[in-house]
């Protein structure tokens, strides 16, 4: 089975024009002893075969379509309109690469420009990029950035305990041969206050994220002042659907906004492909990773999009680019942009709503147990923070057997939050799952 | 022929999505100062959405389009079973933190695909972390440099990269703290041996080579290069971007790499996406795997319980055959485990699942064989191209190549021609330009990967282009400098795209 058209008379033409026998002819260069070795697979299948393997093992997995999901924890699991699988589903997108041939690629070009002007406008902030992998490297990139816009000389970043867990790790993991110390999240004791007054004369930026991933959205009014005092810079993570009710980044004088754009039409997946977006204020630009769409006009003086600052890239300017990034998240990014044009200024706001009301109900229901205390005091959006009568993984195994898949175990990353639980409830979630939760939650409390 | 931006179709009122009513009490809301005041997104119908972004794919060129022989980016057809595949419900629609016994078809297919990659490069380790080939590219460094570290050898940090290497090797190295050190090429396209010598010392972590090379070629001292690396005690990095050419052809562990990034979205057929997302798994030795980052899958032999498909809470050596039978039956159980040394993550959660999917399905269906197949037949596509347009265009390296080669786009007796008027007036003949000025050892490249999925007639039909756009260089090179008048839009001013930099739509 493959995907190759040649049968053997038009083979035989093209080995006659090159001049060889057999196609084997063209690799004697390659070493003998190591040449056509043997390589054990399992046997080809017909597309028939193959589909009825799959479907399968994708069955035995639970997924979030039959199951209730009350999971979030940096993905989330929101509507995606049917127009946007339709759109990504047109091949002329999804079967092109990096738009270097901008006369052949308006369509990419302008809808990532649309992009970068819908992000702008959903965070605040002044430019955009075309995407990075996911919202863990983008913060990687920030950090680099921040560090960079020190030039060089500031060596240290302060990030908050809440910020992603694996983002904090992701940053560490980039940031392992530049000789930076990354500081702040060593105790979830360290709060705002204490996080700015780490932020000194060496630091090249402070990271916050918001809402925080325990869900608590924060007020920031004066960390931007405090953090720009110190001239080092504000970077603010944040849940793009958040940001249909709260303030953005740019209003809280972010320098750098970015997050996981998963949320924005993207399917969970189990994890990826998922893209991180990434806003900055105009001063920084050219010192921004990623690709950038610009406008400009054709030789007939039409609008039309190009690639542009690409001196910043690695394919032109090499050892000393911005950045190694290459390919990006070119089809989550239009993705995103379908999404947002979907929802609109009133959808957005709606699906925002629809979760804070949502979850707002779920924790007040859940407080009502007798087993289990929800904090409903700090003021949060979509997850809140559920003390549970005995280890999550252990409720979690008992809401399977009601088919809800249970919370985050916040144990697992703060020592001090052991048998705590984030949950996350959605527009998804209904009045019903909503009720069979609390219930489930009773029940297994019990058990 | 231009579309209005999404902003400019816009109404107030307007709303292309349909959602619920909300069916819980509501709550008070937060306090106005944590509330945002406007939020400036387009106001659209569903129709006038879905005709927009169906007008802007139509002025965009794919695979599904035409020829697109952009080289180094191996644009082979994407089958459209893949695409299923990855949507079916229970991959598409499960959440990375479910607890592992909802997930073991996910945590499956990852194993199969690692074990798969492995099978094909001779590797003994995987992580199918990496987003891409350039995060892989970072990944394999950071992991070179934890090695060394290691060993106690923390003073080599210089990484050795030819001068014909994607850019994306300096630019990983200098990210990971490395300093990088360009080796020049030989007439024949190879690493110059003498400059790799000269450049060998107690400083040098490793080597990162392209094999083939950009130019398309198979470097003919290869066995030499990783053996006189190793010597100097250093380690080879493979840039697998090209891996198209090798498929059960050779085995890069067996030819002397040592860490290794595969592109799903090149050899393995994922679709590029207008950009991403690709995939960049990382394959190393079994002296690198403990860095390697993670978590990755492993597979555990366990119990299950016949009746109910549950696994059993016991271990497969207390199982006996004979007591039990009936009730139980080995299988593999599967879950996620960090590499004990490993780098870290490189980003969050596990890789992008959903690609996986697709390579996986492309590797099943194809099998050993057919994997062989593509290979040999990119081969045969590009030597067949290189047998006749060298005749026409200038070949810098004139030697068998592999899956790609570079000409010189410059036409004799047209001094005014160059590679890019080449390049645009291929858009007017309904082809896609291959990669231009790239390498940069070659003066005016094109750089041309036709892949194996490209028929006889669609080959000849590119020379014909090709052939026609000579003629009309000496001829009429006005036609190429005008050129493209058939796209959608003509060429367009870069300089001033960066001059007067507007990245964002602002209401007039």
């Amino acid at each position: 089975m493959t995907y190759v058209p040649h049968n053997a008379a038009e083979r035989r033409q093209m080995l006659d024009r090159i001049g060889v026998q057999s196609v084997e002819d063209l690799f004697s260069v390659v070493p003998e002893r190591y040449r056509f070795p043997e390589v054990i697979l399992p046997k080809p299948l017909s597309e028939l075969e193959i589909m009825a393997e799959l479907r399968e093992m994708s069955e035995s997995n639970m997924d979030t379509q039959h199951a209730a999901c009350f999971l979030g924890a940096g993905a989330y699991n929101h509507y995606i309109p049917s127009v946007v699988d339709h759109i990504l589903s047109r091949s002329e997108f999804y079967t092109a690469y990096t738009p270097y041939q901008p006369e052949v690629s308006q369509g990419t070009l302008q809808s990532i420009f649309e992009y970068q002007s819908m992000i702008c406008a959903l965070t605040k902030m002044d430019v955009c990029n075309a995407s990075h992998y996911d919202g863990a490297t983008a913060m990687a990139e920030a950090v680099i950035m921040a560090h960079s816009v020190a030039r060089g000389k500031r060596r240290k970043v302060v990030i908050a305990p809440t910020v992603h867990p694996e983002y904090r790790q992701t940053v560490r993991t980039y940031t392992q041969g530049m000789g930076l110390t990354v500081t702040g999240d060593e105790t979830l004791e360290n709060d705002l206050e204490a996080l700015v007054n780490l932020v000194d004369e060496d630091t090249a930026c402070l990271i916050v994220q918001n809402p925080d991933f325990l869900g608590r959205v924060h007020d920031l009014s004066g960390v931007a002042d405090a953090v720009h005092a110190k001239k080092a810079l504000l970077v603010i993570a944040c849940d793009p659907i958040s940001l249909g009710l709260y303030k953005a980044p740019g209003d809280w004088d972010a320098d750098i906004a970015l997050g996981e754009g998963q949320p924005l039409g993207s399917p969970l997946s189990f994890g990826g492909p998922y893209l991180g977006f990434f806003a900055c204020k105009e001063e920084y630009v050219r010192r921004m990773a990623g690709r950038l769409v610009g406008q400009t006009v054709d030789t007939q003086g039409r609008r039309g999009f190009v690639l542009t600052l690409a001196t910043r890239e690695q394919h032109i300017r090499r050892e000393r680019a911005t950045s190694n990034i290459c390919t990006n998240q070119g089809l989550n990014a239009l993705a995103a942009a379908v999404y947002l044009a979907a929802l609109g200024r009133c959808g957005l706001a709606r699906v925002a709503q629809l979760c804070y009301h949502k979850a707002h109900y779920a924790a007040q229901a859940i407080s009502v147990l007798d087993a289990y205390d929800v904090d409903l005091a700090t003021p949060f959006f979509k997850e809140f923070i559920v003390r549970c009568p005995k280890p999550v993984a252990e409720i979690n195994r008992g809401l399977l057997d009601y088919e809800i898949i249970g919370g985050y175990d916040l144990g697992q990353v703060y020592p001090e939050l052991e048998q705590h639980m984030l949950l996350c409830v959605t527009e998804m979630n209904s009045a019903a799952q909503i009720a069979d939760l609390v219930e489930a939650l009773e029940e297994v409390a019990h058990d | 022929m231009t579309e209005p931006i999404i902003y400019e179709l816009s109404a107030p009122g307007r709303c292309a999505a349909h959602l619920p009513e909300l069916d819980v009490p509501a709550s008070e809301l937060p306090p106005a100062s944590l509330l945002r005041d406007d939020l400036d997104l387009p106001e659209v119908s569903e129709v006038d959405l879905v005709r927009h972004y169906v007008h802007l794919s139509r002025m965009n060129y794919g695979v599904d389009v035409g020829f697109y022989p952009l080289g180094s980016c191996t644009m082979k057809y994407n089958p459209k079973v893949n695409e299923d595949a990855a949507r079916l419900t229970g991959f598409a629609h499960t959440h990375p933190y479910q607890p592992e016994e909802t997930v073991q078809g996910n945590l499956q297919l990852m194993y199969e695909l690692q074990e798969f990659l492995k099978a094909l490069t001779g590797f003994d380790a995987v992580s199918l972390q990496p987003a891409a080939g350039a995060h892989g590219e970072l990944t394999g460094v950071l992991m070179i440099r934890a090695y060394h570290q290691a060993r106690g050898q923390g003073q080599r940090n210089q990484m050795l990269i030819p001068d014909s290497a994607h850019g994306t090797n300096p630019a990983s190295t200098v990210m990971a703290g490395y300093e990088m050190v360009e080796l020049k090429s030989d007439a024949r396209g190879n690493v110059d041996l003498d400059d790799l010598r000269a450049h060998l010392n107690d400083r040098v972590a490793g080597m990162m080579l392209t094999n083939p090379n950009t130019l398309g070629l198979f470097d003919e001292n290869l066995l030499t290069i990783t053996h006189l690396v190793h010597e100097a005690g250093g380690l080879m990095y493979g840039d697998g971007a090209n891996f198209n050419a090798l498929m059960g052809v050779a085995k890069p562990a067996e030819l002397g790499f040592d860490v290794m990034h595969l592109n799903l979205h090149k050899t393995f057929s994922t679709p590029h996406g207008g950009g991403g997302p690709g995939s960049g798994p990382v394959v190393a030795t079994a002296a690198l795997a403990d860095f390697l980052p993670g978590p990755i899958v492993v597979a555990e032999p366990c119990l299950f319980d016949l009746a109910t498909g549950q696994r059993l809470e016991r271990a497969v050596e207390d199982y006996d055959e004979d007591e039990e039978e009936g009730a139980c039956r080995r299988g593999l159980w599967y879950r996620l485990q960090m590499p004990r040394r490993s780098i870290g993550r490189v980003k969050a959660f596990y890789g992008h699942f959903g690609v996986m999917v697709r390579a996986y399905t492309y590797i099943r269906m194809l099998g050993a064989e057919g994997l062989k197949q593509s290979t040999l037949d990119a081969v045969l596509n590009a030597n067949y191209l290189m047998s006749i347009l060298k005749e026409i265009y200038p070949l810098p390296y004139d030697r068998t190549c592999m899956h790609e080669f570079v000409l010189e786009g410059v036409v004799k007796d047209a001094p005014g021609v160059r590679a890019l008027d080449i390049s645009k007036r291929l858009i007017d003949y309904g082809i896609h330009p291959p990669t231009n000025y790239f390498p940069l050892i070659v003066t005016e490249a094109l750089m041309i990967e036709p892949t194996e999925t490209e028929s006889k007639a669609t080959l000849d039909a590119f020379v014909e282009a090709m052939t026609r756009i000579a003629q009309e260089a000496r001829e009429n090179p006005q036609l190429l400098h005008d050129a493209p008048v058939n796209a959608p839009v003509g060429r367009l001013d870069e300089v001033r795209a960066a001059r007067n930099l507007v990245l964002r739509w602002k209401r007039e």
